[in-house]
């Protein structure tokens, strides 16, 4: 039973060790090859959208790591090989949205949300503290309960 | 202070309804990528034509100096939505007179030829693209995608997916007439 379970495990677990990448377009160069899997990590299929094309099947994908390792094997470094396809694909190929002007709000929009609501969270409390505390009576007001009293008494006595 | 204070929720509330209005609306693909090729000069690409059809093949300069925009199809004889595209742009070129020019995108050239001679071939050149290498300078996702080019050569209109059906029809005529290629029909 637990060599069966065990056997089950490995076997679930097998799809994320596997990519997609096959024994003929791997480069002979250990280091650019592994230079290339990391990049490939980072860009998206066009095809099936939310998969990188490490790990997708498609033909474009296929393509595309294709030649990212040309484009290695040519001298490019990592940016301008990445560059290379953005130019082709956009920033859309890009699983990470670069930082830039067009980006700018969806970088900081979770800053500044959170900042919004911790003020108007703040400022909740402190209002709320302050209507809670009470108010000690005005000179005013004294002198009217003291009449109000003193009436009272008076009525009673009657 | 206090009642500019007041209107704040409205505010948000407005914006975030705006936000979900926008993506609820049924018109909007969320699968849909945009291109960097629009405005922007059509790519560098050379593409030998595929052989015994005499049609000439396909490159980047064969695209510009047409008189007038032209219609670059890419397609294969695989792709089954290309077989129902075809009639329209047949269609669009035997009685709207518009230049098409074709990818044959990672297509048996035999293949190409067969599907050409059942189908008819309504295109003016066609470049073989066997590697699919050309199709990534398009920055194509799948086949068919239609592009209209400029007389310049700069990239003007792209649309992914099969142009058949009344919607991608009429969207892609509007396309044609904004870029020049066709004269809005009085109606």
């Amino acid at each position: 039973m637990m060599r069966l379970l065990i056997a089950l495990v490995l076997a679930l677990s097998l799809p994320s060790l596997v990519a997609a990448v096959e024994p003929d377009e791997m480069l002979d160069d250990p280091v650019l090859e592994a230079r290339a899997r990391v990049i490939s990590k980072g860009l998206r299929c066009v095809v099936c959208q939310n998969q990188d094309i490490d790990s997708s099947n498609a033909g474009v994908a296929r393509d595309l790591r294709i030649l990212l390792r040309e484009r290695l094997v040519a001298g490019d470094s990592d940016e301008e090989a990445v560059a290379f396809i953005v130019a082709r694909y956009g920033d859309y190929v890009l699983l990470k949205p670069p930082f830039n002007g067009k980006t700018i709000i969806l970088w900081f929009a979770p800053l500044i949300l959170l900042g919004g609501g911790v003020a108007v969270g703040v400022t909740t409390l402190r209002r709320r503290q302050k209507t809670d505390k009470p108010n000690g009576l005005s000179a005013s007001e004294e002198l009217e309960i003291k009449q109000f009293m003193d009436a009272q008494k008076a009525g009673a006595q009657e | 202070m206090k009642r500019i204070f007041a209107f704040l929720p409205l505010v948000v509330a407005v914006v975030f309804g705006g936000f979900f209005l926008w993506g609820l609306n049924p018109d909007r693909d969320p699968n849909a990528i945009p291109s960097v090729l629009i405005s922007q000069p059509a790519p560098q690409f050379d593409l030998d034509p595929i052989p015994d059809i005499g049609t000439p093949g396909l490159a980047r300069n064969d695209l510009v100096g047409n008189g007038g925009p032209v219609v670059v199809n890419v397609f294969a004889s695989w792709c089954v939505p290309c077989r129902a595209e075809h009639a329209v742009l047949t269609g669009l070129v035997e009685r709207d007179g518009i230049t098409l020019f074709g990818i044959n995108y990672k297509d048996k050239q035999e293949d190409a030829r067969r599907w050409l001679e059942e189908l008819g071939n309504p295109y003016a050149r066609i470049g073989s693209d066997l590697s699919g290498r050309a199709g990534i300078e398009w920055g194509i996702s799948g086949v068919p995608e239609t592009f209209i080019v400029g007389n310049d050569g700069t990239v003007l209109y792209r649309y992914v997916g099969p142009v058949v059906g009344e919607d991608a029809i009429s969207k892609f005529r509007e396309a044609l007439i904004q870029a020049g290629a066709l004269k809005r029909e009085n109606s």
